[in-house]
């Protein structure tokens, strides 16, 4: 993980801390949707717009975030046969938190989030940092390990958000870009849509990771 | 191979599983009862708000509202007592003269319920306003109710005049395909969101139908009061 490398300049810099490390393992190395494709459903159901994608993202990094410090904190408490009931009680709680939360935000943003909001439970992303990393690093390391798994589900979601909206409703963030003229691909925020663009961006990704191992 | 050390392992870990979740969920259950407790009053705000909000759209002019709930006889103002039944919203103008009444219906469209609010203006015996509250309706079809211009023009002034002994309505509200629409009681459905639009028609036409008479027979009963919505 934490092998020099030779890249010169800045990034080669973060990639030896090992801090920046476990931070750009979620972000960009090990990005939750396009390299390690957890949590599905709300890539594919949330995302038909770019305002409800960063609503989803910004709700699930919260969790994730809120999980992996208490999990990190109790993991020397939490006996290692309940420790999946444990962590799914703290992620449930959190996840109750939050939509009461965002209901005090925005009654609107509630309304169109709707049932996924409860389903954050259920997104493997949360159960899988809690598993395979808060409950065996440090409170520091599982913060860093949250943000940076928080903000690569963000982005994520955020990409497929924005090419969803721009092609299937001719806008962004709700700001229509184009003439009334333009057409507008329905299929796009449809869910058929979200299998598209997802592969389309499964894609590129692949296509990035490739030329960076044969170069 | 003995089982007898395994045994007391397992009652100690048991006794020890069991202090971890019992802890863990006195924990979760706190901060969760702290939460509710500290949105409660601003999700209850929100809410009042947003009703509030769909109460000046579907009755343009209003600057006060007020809500009365259907006793079994007449409406009665609403209050905190919370009673069961039909709620109306009467609105009023800054000058205190009634504008009109915003009602809650409900239809089944395509995918689940459809929740709307229309306005009723007794002075033109017309709907003069609808809002979509809430409907899980597909993005791009049946979500035109929402947003399809010449779907909501329908709602400027669709008639719901009373017969003559003022008990039911002359003529229910009715569905007319897309262009087909020939007496002010129609509502001009959407080409490609037909189960929609008809969902919203049969909604209104049900709602108009039993409430409309009640409303226009106890119009004069309506004043402006202090008192708000919920």
């Amino acid at each position: 993980m934490n092998k020099p490398t030779d890249k010169p300049g800045f990034f080669a810099a973060l990639e030896d801390s090992p801090s920046a490390d476990t931070f750009l393992r979620g972000l960009w190395k090990d990005n939750p949707v396009f390299v390690q494709v957890l949590g599905m459903c709300p890539v594919l159901a949330v995302t038909n717009t770019a305002e409800n994608a960063l609503a989803m993202g910004l709700a699930t990094a919260f969790v994730l975030l809120m999980s992996n410090v208490l999990v990190s904190s109790l993991r020397q408490f939490i006996p290692k046969q309940v420790r999946i009931a444990s962590y799914i009680l703290i992620i449930a709680t959190f996840v109750t938190i939050t939509d009461y939360a965002i209901q005090a935000i925005s009654v609107e943003l509630h309304k169109s989030l709707g049932a996924f909001i409860s389903l954050i439970v259920v997104n493997c992303l949360i159960l899988s940092r809690a598993e395979a990393f808060a409950s065996k690093n440090k409170i520091g390391q599982s913060v860093l390990d949250a943000l940076g798994m928080g903000v690569g589900f963000t982005f994520a979601l955020l990409c497929l958000g924005v090419v969803r909206e721009v092609l299937g409703n001719g806008s962004i963030f709700g700001l229509a870009l184009f003439p009334d003229t333009f057409q507008e691909w329905i299929v796009m925020v449809l869910p058929a849509g979200g299998f598209f663009t997802l592969a389309i961006w499964l894609l590129l990704f692949n296509i990035l990771k490739q030329k960076r191992a044969t170069t | 191979m003995t089982i007898a050390p395994e045994k007391k392992d397992a009652t100690g870990n048991s006794n020890k599983m069991l202090f971890a979740m019992v802890g863990i969920g006195l924990m979760c259950a706190l901060l969760i009862v702290l939460t509710y407790e500290g949105t409660k009053p601003i999700i209850a705000k929100n809410k009042a708000a947003a009703l509030e909000q769909a109460i000046f759209k579907v009755l343009p002019g209003t600057a006060t509202t007020a809500g009365y709930v259907w006793t079994g006889e007449a409406f009665a103002p609403l209050d905190d007592t919370g009673a069961d039944g039909k709620r109306i919203y009467a609105g009023f103008s800054e000058s205190g003269e009634l504008t009109g009444f915003a009602l809650p219906a409900t239809g089944q469209g395509y995918a689940g319920d459809i929740r709307v609010l229309y306005g009723y203006d007794p002075a033109q015996e017309a709907l003069v306003g609808f809002y979509v509250l809430e409907s899980k309706e597909t993005p791009g079809l049946g979500d035109k109710i929402e947003k399809d211009a010449a779907f909501l023009a329908n709602f400027e002034a669709l008639s719901v005049a009373l017969n003559a002994d003022g008990s039911a309505l002359k003529e229910e509200v009715q569905y007319a395909k897309s262009g087909e629409k020939e007496n002010p009681w129609e509502i001009d459905g959407i080409t490609g969101a037909t189960i929609s639009s008809r969902a919203v028609t049969e909604a209104l036409s049900a709602s108009t139908a039993e409430w409309v008479p009640k409303i226009y027979q106890t119009k004069d009963q309506f004043q402006p009061q202090s008192q708000s919505h919920e």
